[in-house]
């Protein structure tokens, strides 16, 4: 069934900007008898401007996949596709440089495509207004509590100016009332800019909250177990009856591939 | 946005916070992990006491001014050496050789660290001879040196910036390894150059190895200076105290040595006030 839908929606999606399309991708760690399969025949096709959350045990090798569409390393088989466009990044932890200011740790993605000085100071202005932190400029990442560091990271991403943003676990490491307002900033951010964002969570309700799709992984290795449309309007509660009752059935699901694998 | 989120973190408190009520909740008196807060001044109490010792040791009689001077000797035997111009020009080139042998020594062993830090053939070539260096002490190599180089200044400069050259060396490639390598991870995503990686990135994650290693280099250059002062030298701190060995004079020996001890300590705090000013970035157990 997901084989079928896959190859529709590659039919679809074509080759549009802001479109990332995985074929087969396999994944081997080391040879031999040794060998490890992180990722085992994963195909999905994403569409330019949706938000696909891929949800998964934790070594299931969701953050393998985000590294591989990175090209952070290198695929073992298949293919991945996304149309020559940069992709902007996103991690949990040592998101930031410590040693630069804030407004340095967003400048840093511009320089590096040779905009100038002014320009760069400006447009390090106008997103850190996007990520609600004018004023914190000049701050180091230290001085900033956890919730504003991954605001600063944010900005960063969208400072390379890429249509397609990966995020892995951004919000892992966030209290539950801080990760719930940085959700709203996300889906605002995401509209009004169209980007494609693939987003790597172990948490279900965020990925129900924040995806047009959820794409749940199998464990070792991992592959493609089912995709969720969440069909559900938009801005969306976490802790609204129809989110906990697809969370919850997702839950299952996952539980049941966990059980699998006895933890 | 809520208040917990736009509150600017508070620079102590880690910004959980359950952490803050239950510090603020526990009973007085109870001891806390880590250090805790800074003594004002505290790096002098040491030293301090160490003097204090001194003083009323000799002020009770229980040291022999022929083992150990009196303070107050030492002071008014400082004043005449200074007065009749005796101390000051061998201070001027003591404080020289140590300048310039700091800043050799300090360029070299950035530059050796560098190369072999950022560069896996860099470091088949450099590494090796350098470890063997640091195997050999100064002493050992004072003769070669001297046959090398003459008895001159060359000489005396060259084996302090080999000692310098060592600990630089070896902190700051230890540093430049040490990197987090989520950061290499980041800097790729960002595209960044090589060289913009390595200015932008490595130096500034380097730089708490290279101040440590700037702090034994200190010390380890006061060190090559007493040995290459009181060997073959005709001026200097240390050539001063070799003629006042020879004629017993403990009293100018140890003006010597409360000379290389506050010189030590001076540099060393000069060394540290930048540390702290340069690596306001860092939260370690220091502050």
């Amino acid at each position: 069934m997901t084989q079928t839908r896959h190859a529709a929606r590659v039919a679809d999606t074509a080759r549009a900007p802001g479109a990332v399309v995985l074929t087969d991708v396999v994944k081997r760690y080391g040879r031999g008898p040794g060998a490890v399969t992180a990722l085992d025949g994963v195909s999905l096709s994403v569409e330019p401007g949706s938000f696909t959350c891929l949800l998964g045990a934790s070594g299931c090798g969701k953050s393998t996949l985000l590294s591989l569409v990175a090209g952070l390393d290198d695929i073992s088989g298949g293919s991945i596709d996304h149309v020559d466009q940069p992709v902007a990044m996103m991690f949990q932890e040592s998101a930031l440089f410590p040693w630069l200011t804030v407004a340095g740790n967003v400048e840093i993605a511009m320089r590096v495509r040779g905009v100038g000085r002014a320009e760069r100071r400006q447009k390090a202005a106008e997103l850190l207004e996007t990520v609600r932190l004018t004023g914190f400029a000049h701050k180091r990442p230290h001085e900033l509590s956890g919730g504003m560091r991954q605001r600063v990271a944010l900005a960063r991403a969208l400072a390379q100016d890429a249509s397609v943003l990966l995020m892995d676990e951004p919000f892992g490491a966030l209290d539950a009332m801080t990760r719930d307002i940085l959700h709203d900033e996300l889906e605002r951010i995401w509209r009004e800019r169209s980007l494609t964002v693939l987003f790597v969570t172990h948490n279900v309700r965020e990925a129900v909250r924040l995806g047009d799709r959820v794409v749940l992984l199998s464990s070792r290795p991992g592959r493609v177990l089912n995709v969720y449309d969440v069909e559900m309007d938009r801005p969306r509660r976490i802790d609204s009856a129809p989110v906990a009752n697809l969370a919850a059935s997702i839950t299952d699901a996952l539980r049941e591939e966990v059980s699998r694998h006895a933890g | 946005m809520t208040a917990v989120e736009t509150e600017p973190a508070r620079a102590s408190a880690p910004p959980h916070d359950e952490a803050a009520s239950g510090r603020a909740s526990r009973p007085r008196g109870k001891r806390r992990l880590g250090p805790g807060k800074a003594i004002p001044f505290g790096y002098l109490i040491g030293p301090l006491l160490l003097l204090g010792v001194w003083v009323w040791g000799s002020a009770q009689g229980w040291i022999d001014p022929r083992i150990l001077t009196a303070p107050w000797t030492v002071v008014e035997t400082a004043w005449n050496l200074w007065e009749t111009g005796r101390l000051g020009p061998d201070l001027l080139v003591s404080a020289r050789r140590f300048a310039l042998g700091l800043t050799f020594g300090v360029l070299a062993g950035l530059v050796l660290a560098i190369v072999s830090g950022l560069s896996r053939w860099g470091e088949a070539v450099v590494d090796g001879p350098v470890q063997i260096k640091r195997s050999i002490p100064n002493l050992a190599l004072l003769p070669l040196l001297l046959l090398w180089f003459g008895i001159d200044e060359r000489m005396k400069i060259i084996t302090i910036a080999l000692g310098v050259l060592i600990p630089i060396y070896i902190h700051t490639h230890n540093g430049l390894r040490s990197i987090d390598g989520r950061y290499a991870e980041l800097s790729e995503t960002l595209r960044l150059r090589p060289a913009s990686f390595v200015g932008r990135v490595v130096l500034p994650g380097a730089l708490p190895g290279f101040f440590l290693g700037m702090r034994f280099a200190v010390t380890s250059s006061w060190l090559s200076l007493v040995v290459v002062e009181q060997v073959n030298a005709t001026s200097g701190i240390g050539y001063m105290m070799l003629l006042a060995g020879t004629y017993g004079q403990t009293d100018v020996i140890i003006v010597g040595l409360v000379l290389y001890a506050l010189l030590g300590l001076i540099s060393d705090t000069i060394v540290r006030v930048i540390q702290r000013r340069v690596l306001t970035w860092r939260r370690t157990l220091e502050d």
